[in-house]
This record gives C-alpha cells, structure tokens and sequence, in this order.
C-alpha cells in the first residue's frame, strides 16, 4: 500500500541545488529504498541561514514563512545537511517568539525535520542500503549537526555497513573546518588558517575520501585538498551510502 | 604585539598574528596543554555534566536576586571589619584604589593576577599618579616587563616562548650574572621567584581580584597556582580586593560547587594549587594579615546586562575554556582581538565595554561552530549571544555597505523562487563551463577571499531542481 508509506518532503538545500545536484539525488535514493515516498516541492530555495547569522532577522524570518508554508504537509522533512536542519529545527521557533500562532507552526515544523543520517537511522531505524566501497574513508563532524543535533553515531554506524570500507578517525574530527559562511569570505586569511589544520588532519589519517555531511564544510576542505594537490577524494556522506559515486567527486575533475 | 591594537583594526592584527610564526609555534602548546587537560579531567568525573547544570543553577539564581546577596555580603564584609565600597565605572574604581594607596602613604605595591585590573586599566592609572605596582603572577610579571597586556585571561604570557623571557629578565634585572643559564622554565622561575620575593616582603598594599564573592560569610576567594595571590594579601598592611559584582555566590557550598568546575575546565587541575580566602583584616589571634581589607565591588556596564539577552554572560567564571577551543582564537591568539578580553567570552563581553561600534568586527569573527557553549562550565550559549551583537549592528546599520547590499540581494531572490531557479541555474551552468574538465577553479570573479586560498569546486552543471525537474519527478 503506497498510501502508508511515510511522506517525506525533502529539504535539498540551496549548497546542494547549485554544486552538487548528485547529492539530492543520492538522498532520494536512501529514502526511497528506505521506503518513503519523497517529493522536492520545486520553490523551495533557502532557509534563510545566511540571514540570520548576519543578524539580518526579518530577512530570515521572512524565508522562514516560505519554508513552513511549504513543508508543513509532509509527515517529514528531511535535510542533507545538519546546517540547514538545525536551523529548522533550532532557531526557526526562536524567530517567531512573540507570535503565537506562527511559533506553533515554526515548532510543529522543526519537531518533524531531521538531517538526513539522522533520520535513517534514529526515525527509521534503516537497513543500509548494500553498497560497496573499496578503501578507507575519514569523517568529519560538521559543527551544526554534531552539536545542534547530536548527529555523530548515525553516519558511522551507516558506514560499518559499506562493503570494503574502513573509517579510520582524524585526530579531532569534531574541530571546525573553518567554513563559517559568510566568515570563510570575511575573514579569510583566518578561515584559512583553520582549514589548513583540518586538511592536515585528513593528510594525516592516510585516507583516500573524505566524507561528511554538511555540503558547506566539504567545498570548503575539498577548496584546500585541492590547492594543495591532495589525491584524497571528498564526498557528501549520502553518495557513498546510495552507491552514487560514479562521477568525479567534490572538485575532481572529468576524465 | 601588545595592547595598542584595537577591535576595530582586528582583520589587520589578525594578518599580523598569522604572519608571527613564533606566535603560532606558542598558541599551538594550548592543544597538548590546556585542551587535553581538561578532556582527562572531564573524563574521569562522571557527574561533570550534572556538575555543569548545578553551576548554571546557582549563578542563575543568584543573579535573579544580585541586590540581596551584595547588600548581605557587603554587611559581612563590615561585620568582620572591612570596608567595601561601590564602583560604577573604571574611572571610579580606580580613583578609589588610588584613594586609599594614598591614604595609607603607600610607595610599593603588589598586585595578584587579575583580569578586572586590567579592564579599569589599574596599572596605568597608578603609574600616572607615581605608584607603580608589581604584577607577581609569573605570566603577568613577564607581560608587564614586555609592556604588554595578557593575551589570555589564565594564561596571560601563553603567547611568548622561553627564550623571550630569558632575554626579558637579561634585560629588566639588573643583577643578573650573565652567565647564569636560563634555559630551562624551571630556572627562569627561580630567577622570577627571587626578585619577586623582595617585592612581596617591602609592599605596603597588595591587590587581588576575586573569583568569588561569598555572601553569607563577607569572604573573597582567590585561586592561584603559584601561592603569590597569598602573599599579596597576606604580607602588606593593607588588602585591596577589586571585583565585579557577579562574582558574588550565595554559600561556601556554591563556591564548593562551582570550585569543581574551574579548575578542570581551566587547566584540567581537579584543583587549582592554591584556594585562599580572606575574610576581614586580621583578627587579635591570627598569626599574619592584613591590618585594612578593603573590597571595591565594580559594575562598569553589568548591572544594564541583566534582564538582558546578555544576562547569561554574567555567570561567566573566567575559566578561558571557550577561548582554549575557539578554532579563531587558536589561530591568531588573543591581543589581535585588541580587547581586555579575547576569545567567545571576550567577544560577547567587549561590545558591552567598549561600544558596538569600535568591536562589531569580535562578533562577526567568529564560525559559530559551538564548541565554545560545548566546553562552558556555565552553559552560556556563547554562538546565541555573539549572534545577538550581530542583529544589533544589523538594526543600528553598522554592518559594511557591501555585506548589506550583497544580503538584500540575495533575499530578494530568495524569495522568489522563479527568479531564483533561473539564476542560480544560468551562474551554476557558467561556472561549470568556466571549470570545463578540471571540476575546480582557481580564481572567480567576486570570489578573492575564497579562491586566495582554496580552489573552488564547480558546481556539476545543472541545479537539482531542474535535473528532478527533468526526470518528470515532484
């Protein structure tokens, strides 16, 4: 029956829909095989994250509106990246405080968002996919999703199941990567100095992919990898768990 | 680098701290120090968490009621014989000092290691007026040789290797035989315990901060590492105590409580070496103390904190975890902040100091990663707050014109989806091309500040929501 299936909106993120298009499509494929039934209401655009971190409230409540409006109907909503879902899930009900009626929508939102591992696992409570992946691979906790959601275990225990995959840890994978948004551009030389410490981290492990799931974290350390003429692939964590690696990674080139 | 940078210069110091590599070389031992430290110590105390919600209580309450446990403590402090007398600014607090160095015809005097000294500017305000006193904590000796100030609020010389102090004490002491070798902390320590030891003997008035304030028994608690807090207060005939008021604690229980935290978030010590308090002048039987204690209780902007979103600042403790993991912090060191203050705590704590205007740079200088709040003892939710400074500079237009204009443009499309899929659909299709086969580019219009020092992955072509929209999926 198709109709018991759960209805899961998917969030695909502004990062995703404008670099990575092959990530959406790989949380599809969990999803789906996981046995949701997934749609991509097509206006969605930001949630407004940008805004609120540059203090810019009204800005961010207002594409906030649009978000609710449209993914309150689904079941779920269901995020590639721990950024954007702690926002929804975080601060969207803090952006309406004082509005009754619109904080009870901001909540009853955020209660069903989840970011994407997350959701497998702790919602659904899903059997991995069977995919394989010869090689070691190193993960790097992305700020929001690791401390705003408590998101650390669930990608790893996803991966124990890839065929052929070792996780081998950096030395301080829950560090910040130095992305920041709008602080990767404004203080750069100091964004800078951060990534150089992370990508000498995954240098260090002897890994050959990078995964992580935060988008924004991993253009940013794929960015340093290659300018400094790193081999080691990045990833968003979600490709390599849907088997959808076979085009070049974050960065890599066509061959 | 010393404290003639500003905040408002701070992505210049910045460029400058990272351009410093013995600088660099310094702040990185905070990591096998400081960092790892505390992960041990937090590890083998299983109620740590409990711990931390309990100090969050305590301080939360206390601030709640802040006017009945000063007004009580102050009663204390006069009940065992001391005075206390009310600050509202740096100006007057440091007039009162001054007042009562002078009253006592002081010429020499010693100073404990204390962050609020150096927010009133203390030191500078009594060399002006012919006092010159004597830092005896060994970082704050060694930074006040250097003339420069601390660059972290426990560790305040963090930022100078071994071979600077060596050449700082050659310098500054006089009777140093120069052949005696310096070359080892341990010995740099003597060499320091030796001159400071005559310092300690000849002072007339010795001052201190206070970690904390106990109401119900008037008492000022220092903890110190190397014991030179005790024989500030203990040896000169006069005791002068300078705390803000939100470091007064209801019970010697609280400070019990709040005492398991500080020591383990600072350093990872389970305590630190020294815990004294001073209760009073010394009383007929005691064998040593002061014969005048005196404790000036300053508020220099706290009192406008309360009942504000800046509230939870107040339950700071000053213990410098947030700062020991600030992956910024960790990466330029604290006098690029050009604040008394740097790191998380001291970027939410400038603005109120010092005017939003000459610090909106601390706020915004920061990734919001969260593992400063991660880390508190207090759960001060440090990201919540340096947000608020920046909703603040929003609303009063302080923001730069072209981070402004770059933010209204992008919510304009954002809100409008059609547009917005049309857009970012014609950008990511041309920067795709511009990439062509490398998946990478080098250099962007627009995009110095990200491709200076990484490349910039390309997007894959077309947007998702086109590709979905292709495959005729909703």
């Amino acid at each position: 029956m198709t109709t018991s299936k759960p209805r899961v909106g998917l969030f695909v993120t502004c990062l995703v829909d404008f670099f990575r298009p092959t990530v959406g499509f790989s949380a599809v494929k969990l999803l789906e095989d996981a046995g949701c039934e997934v749609s991509v209401p097509p206006a969605q655009t930001c949630c407004g994250q940008p805004a609120y971190n540059s203090g810019d409230r009204a800005g961010a409540r207002a594409l906030a509106e649009q978000v609710i409006a449209l993914f309150e109907g689904f079941d779920h909503v269901v995020i590639p990246s721990g950024s954007c879902a702690g926002m929804i899930k975080v601060h969207y009900p803090n952006l309406f405080s004082g509005e009754p009626a619109w904080q009870l929508r901001a909540e009853r939102l955020a209660s069903k968002t989840h970011e994407l591992t997350s959701f497998l696992v702790d919602v659904l409570g899903a059997a991995p996919m069977l995919v394989a992946w010869e090689g070691t691979a190193t993960y790097h906790d992305s700020c929001s999703g690791l401390r705003e959601l408590g998101v650390k275990a669930q990608p790893r225990h996803l991966l124990s199941a890839v065929d052929g995959l070792a996780v081998r840890e950096m030395r301080d994978p829950e560090a910040c990567c130095g992305f920041g948004g709008a602080f990767c551009v404004k203080y750069d030389e100091i964004s800078n100095a951060i990534v150089d410490r992370k990508a000498t981290d995954v240098r260090a492990t002897g890994a050959d992919l990078l995964l992580s799931g935060d988008l924004g974290c991993l253009l940013n350390i794929a960015g340093k990898l290659k300018r400094e003429g790193s081999k080691v692939e990045v990833r968003h964590v979600a490709e390599v768990l849907a088997g959808m690696t076979s085009g070049p990674a974050i960065g890599e080139g066509r061959k | 680098m010393s404290g003639s940078l500003t905040s408002s210069s701070f992505p210049k110091n910045a460029s400058a701290a990272l351009a410093n590599p013995p600088l660099l070389k310094a702040i990185a031992h905070i990591e096998e120090t400081l960092v790892s430290g505390r992960r041990r110590a937090v590890d083998a105390l299983p109620e740590f968490e409990a711990l931390r919600d309990a100090g969050r209580d305590i301080k939360a309450h206390t601030l709640k009621h802040i006017d009945l446990y000063l007004e009580t403590f102050e009663r204390k402090v006069v009940e065992a014989g001391g005075f206390v007398h009310w600050a509202a600014d740096a100006a007057e607090a440091n007039r009162i000092i001054l007042e009562i160095c002078q009253a006592t015809g002081a010429h020499r005097v010693t100073k404990g290691k204390s962050m609020i000294t150096e927010e009133v500017g203390l030191n500078a305000f009594l060399k002006e007026n012919g006092i010159t006193p004597v830092e005896t904590d060994l970082g704050e000796y060694i930074i006040q040789l250097r003339g420069e100030t601390p660059s972290h609020i426990i560790a305040p010389a963090v930022h100078v290797n071994k071979e600077q102090v060596a050449a700082d004490f050659r310098r500054a002491h006089a009777d140093l035989d120069p052949t005696r070798n310096l070359d080892e902390p341990v010995s740099l320590l003597a060499e320091a315990r030796g001159v400071l030891r005559e310092r300690f003997l000849s002072a007339d008035v010795g001052i201190t901060g206070a970690n904390f304030l106990v109401a119900e028994t008037g008492s000022t608690v220092i903890v110190t590492n190397e014991g030179n807090g005790d024989l500030t207060q203990i040896l000169p005939k006069t005791h002068i105590v300078l705390a803000s008021i939100e470091k007064v604690v209801p019970t010697l229980e609280d400070v019990a409580t709040i005492m398991r935290l500080l020591a383990r978030s600072a350093t990872g010590q389970e305590m630190s070496v020294y815990t004294t308090f001073s209760t009073g002048p010394r009383r007929a039987d005691d064998p040593d103390g002061p014969e005048a204690f005196h404790v000036v209780l300053l508020d220099n902007g706290r009192s406008a904190m309360l009942g504000s979103e800046f509230e939870d600042m107040l339950r700071c403790i000053r213990c410098g975890a947030c700062i020991n993991h600030c992956p910024v912090y960790r990466s330029i060191g604290g006098h690029a902040y050009g604040s008394v203050y740097p790191g998380p705590m001291g970027s939410v704590l400038t603005p109120s100091l010092q005017g939003l205007e000459k610090s909106a740079h601390l706020a915004n200088a920061s990734t919001l990663c969260g593992r400063c709040e991660s880390v508190c003892p207090m759960r001060i939710p440090l990201p919540k707050m340096l947000r608020h400074w920046r909703e603040k500079e929003f609303e009063r237009h302080l923001t730069p014109k072209k981070a402004r204009f770059g933010l209204a443009a992008w919510r304009f499309l954002a809100a409008r989806p059609r547009l917005y899929g049309v857009a970012t659909r014609l950008a990511a299709w041309s920067l795709a091309r511009l990439a062509g086969k490398d998946g990478a580019l080098g250099q962007v219009p627009l995009a110095g500040g990200w491709t200076r020092w990484r490349d910039l992955p390309a997007p894959e072509g077309g947007t998702f929501r086109t590709e979905w929209a292709k495959r005729g999926r909703k």
